[in-house]
């Protein structure tokens, strides 16, 4: 495991972060190099993904071959630790609604192991209550964040292209791996239909940008983290540098338990419980800053009651724990005859796809207001747990190698039906914004504490025709792809009214935002325009949290631009004196 | 040199042959030996406490019989035999994947225990003999009576979920498996350059790369 970690030191911080995720790791990155010293506190374990990650490991190399656990869910040699649920540290969920809600424990928090899909808001998507009446507006536009999205494009590194388009802005950008064979043909048949489809964005190089991190040689396992750096985790490309600055004293198995305050109602520190001998401790700094992840960002908050902040800290406007919101996501997949029997080669490219569909479409022409965006997938990709599943749904509709065959079997024949298939598999999902309603919200479960004695968060989060409405198009929209493609639908063909379109339940794709929103009326917001507290203006929150909206992207270069801007506004701040 | 070490001089010249056709950057090629060296290291190494304890739980006790593990081994030999291209389930360790993933995934156990019970009833009703003991076409004679749902009897139904989820074990184990993944030929998940689809792929499937694709992607020597 990396040796970067200390032992308790009383010691007097500029700044304590909880969490070292998107957008904590990003937070110690900008306050170290600006010579701040900085408490990094993460309830998970140390990685370091060089020595830690399973990238090229082989099926066999997992007696479950890859199958999901409940400590990794996406899989045995995923990089993420802990998902859907922790042992000891339950949530509850208000009768009649559903949330899932995913956390990693762990140095890097859910960027070891996340999509790498990197996407700028467009100017739109920082206005759309000024465009169709719903939601709120935020307080700052593309042009206050369009620096930062620079910056850490430079600093991270991203690959995609300049295509002009105006709410999927243009950045600095490496160049992108070619499309894969499926990709062309999913290309081909989309655009044949009116829907663009151009190289995706994410941040992984395939070109080298500086020594302490690697090329990309093209193995696929992204999902796994990368050993030598060449995508974008938070602990490996951030956090490490920052430590190395000799500024940064990382904490790790501290599960903090709320943020402490002063009889003048401002942060003093952080109470923790440090989770190798369950006792309690207090870090103290100059400014506290959230970055737990924007659900628990809230829940810390929320139980941080004080004489001064009676209904939580930053929370006179009571808007802590709402407008909740997550991605929506639907899916479609299939099998495309073409594929079959097709010649072998290594095309594993990067860990992800390398083509996307932004959004295309004008929604005042349609029943729901907001767009999404599509993401592929397809191919001849490492086999794993689940390979050949559900064969008799499938063989008895082909021709194999010129012969109808009949459903299910076994034997030599059933072997050369496998081998056929395999690698002809082509899917699609749909990643849309969902509105930030005020009645979909998690708040502090009177009733459930954690292991740690910690209160729980209670969700109540419900969709509306919106969203279901757009899960429809999107459904509609995928099957004429494949359609159009030639596949058989495996999967999603049949979703309709009654499974909501295959519309994913909240917080099943995993981009949790808006718990802690900013705004310039501090009676609707919890932060200002600088992520700093209306109410306590030595606190921040630089996760999803102080989202207002989310846009049809998904939110991590987002989060790190905010907390770039929000880091380097308390560097500022603090030179003169203000905080 | 054992085993392990000439492994590894294998990987570490692939490796350094391929990254100096198109790089000079020793750095990254270093970065790769590296990598490429931790898949030898240990089977558990990226494992955490709670995870490795779980194995061993997993691993602590045998939930098939002997018998039942017999039955498990003919059926999924059954249904994927040797052929030219590769050796059978059995060869390639399915009855162990099978037997540890019942453990690991505990939903399968009753609909498996209840299904090989099934089918021994069954044999035992015809043949007045477990299934392990028949002959082999009489064994074919009961699998065919499962392996088609689509025209298995009713009263088969039992029989067919219970063959269905044996095929779908069966055949993730063997393709997960060193000896499945060099049959189904995925040549992946090591160090490489992706250089787009092989011009003759692309010509079969007529298609081709557009110039903004050639001009603005990451360019290695596609023929190279
Ligand atoms: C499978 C998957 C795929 C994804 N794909 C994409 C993608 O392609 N593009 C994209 O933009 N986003 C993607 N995401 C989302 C992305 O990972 C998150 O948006 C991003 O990591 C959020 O950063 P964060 O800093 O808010 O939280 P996290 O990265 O979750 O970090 C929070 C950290 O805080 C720690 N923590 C939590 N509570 C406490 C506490 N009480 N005390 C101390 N520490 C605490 C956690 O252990 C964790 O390390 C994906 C996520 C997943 C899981
Ligand atoms: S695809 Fe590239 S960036 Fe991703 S893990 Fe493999 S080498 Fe690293």
């Amino acid at each position: 495991m990396a040796d970067y970690q200390i032992k308790e030191e009383p010691k007097q911080y500029d700044a304590v972060i909880i969490g070292s995720g998107a957008g904590g790791g990003m937070a110690a990155y900008v306050l170290a190099n600006a010579g701040l010293k900085v408490c990094l506190l993460e309830a998970g374990a140390m990685y370091d993904p060089a020595t830690d990650s399973a990238q090229l490991k082989n099926p066999w190399e997992s007696p479950r071959r890859g199958a999901s656990t409940k400590f990794r869910p996406f899989g045995d040699f995923d990089g993420c630790y802990w998902g859907w649920e922790i042992d000891g540290e339950p949530y509850t969920q208000a009768e009649g609604t559903s949330w899932d809600w995913w956390r990693a424990r762990m140095l890097g928090g859910r960027t070891n192991h996340w999509g790498r899909i990197s996407l700028r808001f467009g100017p739109k998507d920082f206005k759309h209550r000024s465009i169709d009446g719903l939601g709120e507006d935020w307080p700052i536009g593309y042009e206050d964040v369009k620096p930062y999205y620079d910056k850490v494009d430079r600093l991270i590194g991203v690959f995609g292209t300049n295509e002009g388009l105006e709410n999927e802005p243009d950045g600095i950008f490496l160049p992108p791996p070619l499309p894969r064979l499926h990709e062309l043909k999913i290309k081909k048949a989309a655009q044949g239909i009116g829907i663009p489809v151009i190289p995706s964005r994410l941040s992984i190089l395939t070109k080298k940008i500086n020594d302490e991190r690697g090329q990309c040689f093209y193995c696929a396992q992204c999902g796994r983290s990368c050993k030598v750096y060449a995508d974008f985790s938070s602990g490996s490309c951030l956090v490490k540098p920052a430590v190395a600055t000799g500024n940064v004293d990382v904490i790790p198995n501290a599960m903090a338990r709320e943020v402490v305050t002063d009889s003048e109602g401002l942060a003093t520190g952080v109470s923790y419980v440090n989770k190798d001998d369950m006792l309690d401790y207090q870090v103290n700094g100059r400014v506290v800053i959230l970055a737990a992840s924007a659900c628990e960002s809230a829940r810390l908050l929320l139980n941080s009651v004080s004489r001064r902040h009676p209904n939580g800290l930053a929370n006179s406007s009571d808007v802590v724990g709402k407008y909740l919101h997550d991605s929506t996501g639907a899916s479609v997949s299939g099998v495309l005859p073409e594929l079959m029997g097709r010649k072998r080669y290594n095309e594993d490219g990067v860990g992800g796809m390398h083509v996307y569909t932004p959004w295309w479409l004008d929604n005042k022409k349609l029943d729901f207001p907001r767009g999404y965006h599509i993401e592929y997938w397809g191919g001849m990709q490492q086999p794993a747990y689940g390979f050949g599943w559900g064969v008799e749904n499938l063989n008895g509709k082909l021709q194999v190698n010129g012969k109808t065959k009949e459903a299910g079997g076994y034997g030599k024949s059933l072997k050369e039906d496998y081998r056929f298939m395999y690698g002809a598999s082509v899917g699609m999902a749909g990643r849309g914004e969902a509105i930030a309603f005020e009645s979909n919200y998690c708040e502090i479960d009177p009733n459930v504490v954690d292991k740690y004695g910690i209160p729980v968060l209670r969700f109540n989060v419900k969709y509306s025709d919106y969203e279901i409405n757009q899960a429809k198009h999107m459904n509609q929209t995928f099957k004429e792809i494949l359609h159009e493609m030639g596949a058989i639908i495996t999967s999603g063909g049949d979703a309709g009214p009654h499974n909501n379109w295959g519309l994913q339940n909240p917080g099943k794709i995993i981009h949790e935002a808006g718990t802690v929103r900013m705004g310039n009326d501090p009676k609707k917001s919890a932060l200002n325009k600088w992520s700093q507290a209306h109410d306590c203006k030595n606190l921040f929150c630089v996760d999803g949290g102080q989202f207002v909206s989310q846009g049809d992207k998904n939110i991590t270069w987002t989060i790190m631009a905010l907390s770039m801007r929000a880091s380097e506004y308390i560097v500022d701040q603090m030179k003169k004196q203000n905080i | 040199m054992d085993r392990r070490e000439s492994l590894k001089a294998i990987v570490l010249s692939t490796v350094s042959s391929a990254l100096l056709l198109e790089s000079c950057d020793s750095k990254s090629e270093e970065q790769v030996a590296q990598v490429l060296e931790t898949p030898e290291s240990s089977p558990g190494d990226w494992r955490t406490p709670e995870e490795l304890e779980r194995l061993k739980l997993v691993t602590s006790k045998n939930f098939f019989t002997e018998q039942e593990l017999a039955t498990i081994t003919i059926l999924s030999d059954i249904i994927i035999p040797a052929d030219e291209v590769s050796g059978s389930a059995s060869e390639a360790g399915v009855p162990d994947f099978i037997e540890f993933i019942v453990k690991d995934k505990p939903e399968f156990q009753t609909p498996m225990r209840s299904g090989l019970k099934w089918l021994d009833i069954q044999s035992l009703n015809q043949y007045e003999k477990p299934f392990r003991d028949l002959n082999e076409g009489q064994q074919l004679e009961m699998v065919d009576a499962i392996a088609y749902p689509e025209r298995a009897a009713p009263e088969m139904k039992k029989g067919v979920a219970f063959f269905s989820l044996m095929r779908n074990l069966t055949a993730t184990g063997f393709f997960t498996s060193e000896m499945g993944v060099n049959d189904i030929g995925y040549v992946g998940n090591r160090p490489n350059q992706w250089k787009g689809v092989p011009e003759e792929v692309l010509r079969q499937h007529n298609l081709v790369y557009t110039e903004k694709e050639l001009r603005e992607c990451v360019t290695f020597d596609r023929n190279a």
